[in-house]
């Protein structure tokens, strides 16, 4: 087979079907004011499923940034924000996300206008000021859900607050729509969002099997469904269709990196401006990232939603979200990836611009080094400011990282000759 | 068997030949701007030097930041498996390496083989690195391999606050006119860049015995500094600038 015929073989055909339905989204959402519609900009950890069932097009800034980022265009963003006078130290979804709403800029000549913002924030605190800015900015309401941090455990009182605000969330996009909560339907869309989070960890999984069918680098691409169509049919019959590929993928023994030797796991948000290097890096030393904390975060707390009994339960659902854990519970994740997945290492990405993400990522990597015993890579990028990333750098580190792992898992040899045959150097 | 390492780094190239397990001669050049051209140089001279014939060195590994250039290589590996693996062959109860080049400074956690457990480097900037130190020699208008001398005689080290290489420049010159003692200065410098480095050491806990490779090792300054401030003594081999060649070359008898 020539490189070329292997190259198509390992496709993954869903991604054309995956591109038409967010090419149809984005268009729906520009179009949304020509058809008497109303657009939400909200978190990505936000709850979605009320404004699905309140036919508001929900539009995720993150998701648009993540766009930004991969499109290359984030370092002109970032910097009309910082012309702006937004620091550097700013996240880089922020800084883009207002830059461009300013320009009217990016892939897509900017998101639509929203008529409100709905703020969560369970996944950080930078985007509670970025809300508040945009909502100034467009003069829009803005909704803020505060998830209370549950770093030990999730407690009657933070039931109850968020509970409360839940309420108080479905009465806002009352009033601001002017029209009743259709309960029937947001139990539909309910049970559309808990089908469609439980076919996307089963597409995850489908990772465990040796060689892997796919890569974090293909969910960092197929994920933007379940954050976006959360809670609709769309995401459901996508998610089914892309299980069943996998599934043949698996019988066929097709996987995504040729000749898959090592497997690794990979810690918090992509570089989305450099996947094709990273994923290539990789796939140059036969390692395969097959699963990462990331895009698993949309369909970690499955376990706390009751689809009888849907907006109670998501209180619970949506507050102990990953980045809203506690690092020890955070480890214990990651422990059981490493342990489900098999792989032999572990690559970190500190992340300049997502300090929920990469605080407490120096404690983690030596808690797995401790007790999983595999070697941890950090690399110091940012997600969306090629500024932050120096590829040279990179490069070495990713090299020296496989060396290791090599030697690790080369058993019974030993760097070299036997010590006897070294030479004592003189001390200084 | 004969084994060669090259080690291309941005100021210097180094080449060591290893025999049957002896180390047998090392060589090293400036770089210059063709590393390709350095790397033939350096192994040509080192061969001359030996009077080996090429044809008796049956393999070459190429490490360093221009290790790709060198196209007459077997096989490249990263200066820190290289660094970590020369310091093992050089004494083999080192469990520790602090390796402070032109361009990056990096610890290494060895295990009990020799084996690299674990590694930190300097971030995307020059601080903690030969660089740092070079602006600020030419800064103190003192010649580089003075600086550790002289910084030894230091009675009350200055502090200086910033960590970017441009703006510590401009804090040593105002000292500087201000009428600072360059003993003073040249210390504080040295305190400055050794907190950096051994931040890395700290990241990885690293801990004694430690050898400090790289030709900052040879500024008795930096040292002292660094030994200050981890709290342990530091080795420095004969041939700090080599290491990474001596090990390319140990490890290139082993593919
Ligand atoms: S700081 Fe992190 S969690 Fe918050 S918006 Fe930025 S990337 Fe998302």
């Amino acid at each position: 087979m020539t490189r070329t015929d292997d190259k198509e073989n390992r496709k993954i055909a869903a991604a054309k079907k995956m591109r038409d339905i967010m090419t149809t989204y984005y268009l729906d959402a520009l179009s949304a004011s020509q058809n008497n519609r109303q657009v939400a900009w909200i978190t990505s950890g936000g709850p979605v499923e009320p404004l699905v069932a309140m036919d508001i097009i929900p539009v995720y800034p993150e998701n648009h940034g993540a766009m930004i980022g991969s499109s290359k265009m984030g370092e002109d963003l970032c910097s009309k924000a910082e012309e702006m006078g937004y620091s550097t130290d700013l996240c880089s979804y922020a800084r883009a996300d207002i830059g461009c709403a300013v320009v009217q800029g990016g892939p897509i000549g900017g998101l639509p206008k929203p008529d409100m913002l709905i703020c969560c924030n369970n996944i950080c605190g930078t985007v509670l000021k970025w809300y508040e800015v945009q909502a100034r900015y467009y003069d829009v309401p803005l909704f803020i859900l505060d998830t209370p941090v549950c770093h030990t455990g999730y407690f009657p009182e933070t039931a109850a607050y968020v509970k409360a605000q839940i309420t108080e969330y479905i009465g806002f996009l009352e009033s601001v729509t002017g029209k009743k909560m259709d309960m029937d339907r947001m139990n539909q869309v309910g049970h559309l969002s808990l089908e469609g989070q439980k076919l996307w960890q089963q597409v995850l999984k489908t990772t465990a099997h040796k060689p892997s069918p796919m890569s974090a680098f293909d969910a960092f691409f197929f994920l933007a469904l379940i954050v976006t169509l959360r809670g609709t049919r769309t995401a459901v019959d996508f998610y089914r269709e892309l299980l069943t590929e996998m599934e043949d993928r698996i019988t066929r023994n097709i996987s995504i990196v040729p000749e898959e030797q090592y497997r690794l796991l990979w810690d918090n948000l992509p570089v989305w401006h450099r996947l094709k290097w990273l994923s290539q890096k990789f796939s140059d030393h036969k390692a395969c990232l097959v699963a990462d904390t990331y895009t698993s975060a949309w369909c970690g707390a499955i376990q706390y939603i009751d689809p009888e009994n849907f907006l109670d339960s998501i209180a619970q659902a949506y507050t102990r979200i990953y980045l809203n854990i506690g690092i020890d519970q955070m480890a214990d994740q990651i422990l059981d990836m490493i342990a489900f997945y098999d792989v032999h290492g572990l690559v970190m990405h500190s992340n300049r611009s997502c300090k929920p993400y990469s605080f407490g990522q120096m404690d983690i990597m030596n808690i797995v080094r401790k007790k999983a015993g595999i070697p941890v890579l950090m690399l110091e990028a940012d997600m969306v400011d090629p500024r932050s990333f120096s590829q040279s750098q990179i490069d070495t580190r990713i090299d020296a990282f496989m060396e290791i792992i090599q030697h690790k898992n080369r058993p019974h040899t030993r760097v070299g000759p036997q010590t006897d045959t070294g030479r004592k150097a003189g001390a200084r | 068997m004969i084994s060669a390492g090259i080690d291309i780094g941005s100021i210097t190239a180094k080449a060591a030949l290893v025999d049957d397990g002896t180390l047998v001669a090392t060589r090293i050049i400036f770089t210059g701007y063709n590393p390709a051209a350095a790397a033939r140089e350096v192994f040509a001279a080192l061969l001359s030097q030996t009077g080996i014939p090429e044809a008796s060195v049956r393999r070459i590994v190429a490490t360093g930041y221009g290790r790709a250039s060198v196209d007459f290589a077997h096989k490249t590996l990263t200066e820190i498996i290289c660094h970590g693996a020369g310091a093992h062959f050089l004494d083999p109860d080192v469990r520790g390496v602090i390796d402070v080049g032109g361009q990056d400074s990096k610890a290494i956690l060895l295990d009990a083989n020799g084996q690299v457990e674990n590694f930190a480097m300097n971030d995307k900037c020059a601080a903690g690195t030969g660089r740092f130190l070079e602006v600020m020699a030419q800064a103190l208008q003192i010649p580089l391999d003075q600086m550790g001398e002289i910084s030894l005689g230091a009675e009350t080290p200055v502090k200086i606050s910033s960590i970017c290489t441009v703006f510590a420049e401009s804090e040593v010159i105002s000292m500087i006119a201000r009428q600072k003692n360059r003993r003073d200065i040249a210390a504080g410098i040295h305190i400055s860049t050794a907190a950096r480095v051994a931040s890395l050491a700290g990241k990885i806990h690293l801990g004694p015995p430690v050898v400090m490779t790289g030709g900052v090792a040879k500024n008795k300054g930096m040292v002292k500094a660094l030994e200050d401030r981890l709290g342990y003594t530091i080795t420095v081999g004969a041939m700090p600038q080599e290491n990474g060649a001596v090990g390319a070359a140990f490890l290139a008898a082993g593919i």
